[in-house]
């Protein structure tokens, strides 16, 4: 490894997924790509998740996270990505330039494109206001899988998990990997946030499960000796000797909030129009940075949609980022990726979510009138779509998404 | 296994032994090496700061507030002046904010006079502010503000890296520091004390007692009596990610009640938002558990303070306890037919009192005390800066990358902190020491491999062993 580079057409910030698709498809178009990141390998997440199932739509095989990590390395190097790791960014400026440090310490590099892909994190025991000591042992399932899959290292033998989502399934497969099988598994709702199979699991393994359930304190003095919950049957102390928290992602836009680019409340990610470009259109983001939470696949299309995006770019093949219409998220919308429509393609379509359990119609209206309708039944971790060839071409302003509840 | 740091100190005999290596014992240990002591600094806890002062407000008080004409009063106001005068050359931080004391209903705007009177009475100028001035310099706060004043001189710190600074200073002078290392009885007899410890005996001529929380329980192994009762007072507090810190230019402060001084709004030193103390008495000495609801409950205090708090993000909770008593003042207790002083009961202000304090009781050590010179040349150490008002390593070349990406702290800072004669002995010294493990994802990203770097070198691992 020579030199970190102080320019490249485009550079991309983060080696996930998304980010090495990208850097894939950009290559493919004859650009020269740089990727930083900052862990001391690139792969993303995948590195850490050693279950399947990953790859089939990629590569055509099934695969554990770390081998479909691998191989996503291995096909951007081939590719002639110059790929980096263990290199910081530290600040995102127009023009665009980014400050950056490595062991030779800080400096700005310059980019004619620049994509973010830096993905999501869970929410952490004090994001979540969770009560009790701060005892050893309360890790996020990313910390856990770091620790297991990366360094064999088993924190905790009887933990209780905390959600029910995908990544909930996942950590309990990481222990069973490691031989642990966790005392309890709890979800606040009243029912699981994954879809079957997956929610089976628990029932599988013998795992309680214990639904309407949340975390009062936890307990212990270094290491955790138990977990207080409130449930259907009042409350009592599970003993337990770790918690995992899983979960509740957030988009990882720490470089995007006190930089210059837009940022939607909603998703909790940067403003982007269908090619992902942000509201400097020199900055495109893909991948989870975009909204919580969708697969490894999901932000490997995404990220090469993007790619693909920046090199019509700079061929000059891309409709200008304005005049855009806005998509506003109405009553009972969660979130509305993306946030704004250029004129061109109508490709793709809106990634929509709501804010509660909802059934009626999801209605986008335009000028006072529907453009585009569908009949749901929905809860917040589910995934709409509105097709984007409903809205008009030429169409600025404001379209608004809404619910319609049924009576 | 830690290793055995105390070998030094077994069976000798030393001028002065301070008990507890909290920022008050840190500040007594400089001040005493200074004069010319030799000094013992007897912890129990595996890591120094492991007790009140692992958590507090991290403001350095004027003394503004504090009861006019106290011990109290005179301690900060020359911890104050002291930090101001030493703080460079130790590569302290100091930002210099000053704070805005708010007054949101009648009955508190009534009170904003006499406060003006007690700080101007304490030594301390404030200037008074109509709602609109008070807008002006803080548009963020929420509707209702009716009246302020301010404090220029109220600034923030880094509440460990101060002590962690006073007692370097005091080790590389001389000073013998012994960590897990409890104190579990002593006798006074011919002029001098013999402590025992849980690693051995050792003589002093003179004994303080700074155990904080511990205070009134050292006095009666040590004494057979308590001249005070430590009623441990918890404080809950949240901290918000970065952004929210530009919010606040200023400290905020509600006009004190009886009891506290109520609910603050503030930076840090490392460029977050802080929002707390709640004050709620409990009896456990060693646990300060946080509750759900009261932090739920802080968020909406803080929210109507700064309404636009609603949209940022919490970094962290976290609760300490003040060694409160059954009054009000400090307790400095001098037994000077047994060369004895307790400094007991500093509760909210010993971060800003601890060198004022140190002052004092050189002063009350004196007529018992050997004699002692005080060093021609001292060694003035820098420690590492972490905070935001200066340049940080990960800047800086041969940083060996970051570790933990939230607080941008380096390999190589990890490492130092890990190392040399004043190493971190637990996480919680490693994070006071570095702010590994702080920052917005609380280990998300960076636990494995801090517990890859750690493993071997600290008296508790990340990861316990399983066998």
């Amino acid at each position: 490894m020579g030199k970190l580079p102080d320019h490249a057409d485009l550079v991309i910030v983060g080696g996930g997924p998304a980010g090495l698709a990208a850097a894939i498809e950009a290559r493919k178009a004859g650009l020269s790509v740089a990727v930083l990141e900052r862990e001391p390998t690139a792969g993303g997440i995948p590195r850490h998740c050693n279950h399947p199932p990953y790859g089939v739509r990629e590569f055509g095989r099934l695969m554990k996270g770390p081998t479909y990590a691998r191989r996503l390395v291995a096909e951007a190097a081939a590719a002639g990505a110059d790929i980096r790791t263990g290199v910081t960014v530290l600040a995102l400026h127009s023009g665009p330039r980014l400050t950056v440090t490595d062991n030779c310490g800080a400096r700005d590099i310059t980019a004619r494109r620049v994509l973010l892909a830096t993905g999501v994190r869970e929410t952490s025991r004090a994001g979540r206001l969770l009560g009790g000591t701060k005892p050893g042992g309360i890790l996020n399932t990313g910390a856990l899988q770091g620790l297991v899959t990366l360094d064999g290292l088993v924190p905790f033998q009887r933990p209780v998990i905390l959600g029910t989502e995908l990544v909930s399934f996942s950590a309990i497969l990481t222990l069973r990997h490691a031989g642990v099988r966790p005392v309890a598994m709890l979800e606040p709702a009243s029912t699981p946030t994954a879809r079957w199979p997956s929610a089976m699991l628990p029932r599988l393994l013998r795992i309680p499960l214990h639904l309407g359930t949340d975390i009062v304190a936890i307990e212990g003095e270094q290491r955790v000796t138990g977990v207080r919950v409130r449930g259907p049957g009042g409350e009592r102390t599970i003993p337990a000797d770790g918690v995992v928290l899983t979960g509740r992602f957030r988009p990882e836009t720490a470089l995007m909030k006190p930089s210059h680019l837009a940022l939607d409340a909603g998703s909790g990610g940067p403003v982007v129009d269908q090619y992902g470009r942000c509201s400097d259109p020199d900055y495109f983001a893909a991948g989870n940075v975009l909204r919580p939470v969708e697969t490894a696949g999901w932000s490997f299309r995404e990220g090469a949609a993007a790619g693909r995006a920046v090199a019509a770019d700079l061929a000059g093949d891309l409709p200008a980022a304005a005049p855009f219409l806005t998509i506003a998220a109405g009553e009972g919308i969660k979130l509305a990726v993306p946030q704004r429509i250029a004129p061109g393609a109508r490709g793709g379509a809106l990634q929509v979510r709501v804010d509660r359990p909802l059934r009626g119609r999801l209605v986008l209206s335009l000028a006072g009138k529907a453009v585009a309708s569908q009949r749901i039944d929905t809860r917040p971790e589910r995934r709409l779509s509105v097709p984007l060839s409903a809205i008009p071409q030429g169409a600025t302003g404001t379209a608004t998404l809404t619910v319609e509840e049924a009576a | 296994m830690a290793p055995t740091i105390c070998v030094e100190a077994s069976g000798r005999a030393f001028d002065v032994a301070i008990i507890g290596a909290g920022v008050v014992g840190c500040a007594l240990a400089r001040r005493f090496t200074l004069d010319g002591a030799r000094v013992v600094i007897l912890e129990k806890a595996a890591d120094v700061l492991d007790g009140a002062s692992k958590a507090n407000s991290a403001i350095l008080h004027t003394g503004f507030d504090a009861p006019v004409g106290t011990l109290e009063a005179d301690c900060i106001a020359a911890g104050h002046a002291e930090y101001r005068e030493i703080h460079a050359r130790l590569g302290l931080p100091l930002i210099e904010t000053g704070a805005l004391v708010i007054a949101w209903t009648e009955a508190e705007e009534a009170r904003l006079p006499a406060l003006m009177e007690a700080a101007r009475q304490n030594g301390v100028p404030v200037a008074p502010l109509t709602a609109a001035e008070t807008y002006a310099l803080e548009p963020a706060l929420g509707p209702g503000v009716r009246a302020s004043f301010r404090v220029a001189a109220e600034s923030i710190i880094d509440p460990w890296s101060a002590p962690h600074a006073y007692l370097l200073q005091a080790f590389l002078n001389g000073a013998t520091l012994c960590r897990a290392t409890e104190v579990t009885g002593g006798t006074y007899e011919d002029g001098g004390w013999t402590l025992a410890t849980r690693r051995g005996d050792l003589r002093a001529s003179v004994v303080i007692n700074a155990a904080g929380l511990y205070g009134d329980l050292v006095d009666r192994q040590l004494l057979g009596e308590a001249s005070f009762q430590i009623r441990p007072r918890k404080g809950q507090f949240v901290v918000y990610d970065k952004p929210a810190a530009s919010l606040a230019a200023h400290i905020l402060l509600p006009v004190p009640t009886e009891t506290t001084k109520g609910v603050v709004v503030c930076q840090t030193a490392w460029g977050n938002l802080l929002v707390g103390p709640t004050a709620e008495e409990q009896d456990d000495r060693a646990n300060a558990p946080l509750d759900g609801a009261v932090l739920h409950g802080l968020r909406q205090k803080a929210e109507t303070i700064l309404p636009a708090l609603a949209g940022h993000e919490v970094n962290a909770v976290y609760a300490g306890l003040r060694p409160a008593t059954e009054e009000k003042n400090y307790r400095i207790n001098r037994v000077a037919d047994r060369a004895y002083v307790s400094v007991g009961g500093i509760r909210s202000t010993g971060l800003s009192a601890a060198l004022g304090l140190a002052q004092h009781v050189a002063e009350l050590v004196r007529p018992f005390a050997p004699q002692m010179v005080p060093l021609a040349d001292p060694v003035w150490p820098t420690v590492p800066n972490i905070s935001e008002s200066a340049p940080r390593d990960y800047e800086a070349p041969g940083n060996c990358g970051i570790v933990c990406h939230c607080e941008l702290v380096t390999r190589r800072e990890v490492e130092a902190a890990l190392s040399g004669p004043l190493a971190a002995q637990s996480v919680a010294g490693l994070k006071r020491r570095t702010r590994v493990l702080m920052g917005r994802c609380q280990g998300f990203y960076c636990s494995a491999e801090l517990a890859r770097i750690t493993e071997g070198r600290l008296s508790e691992p990340m990861v316990p062993p399983h066998g």
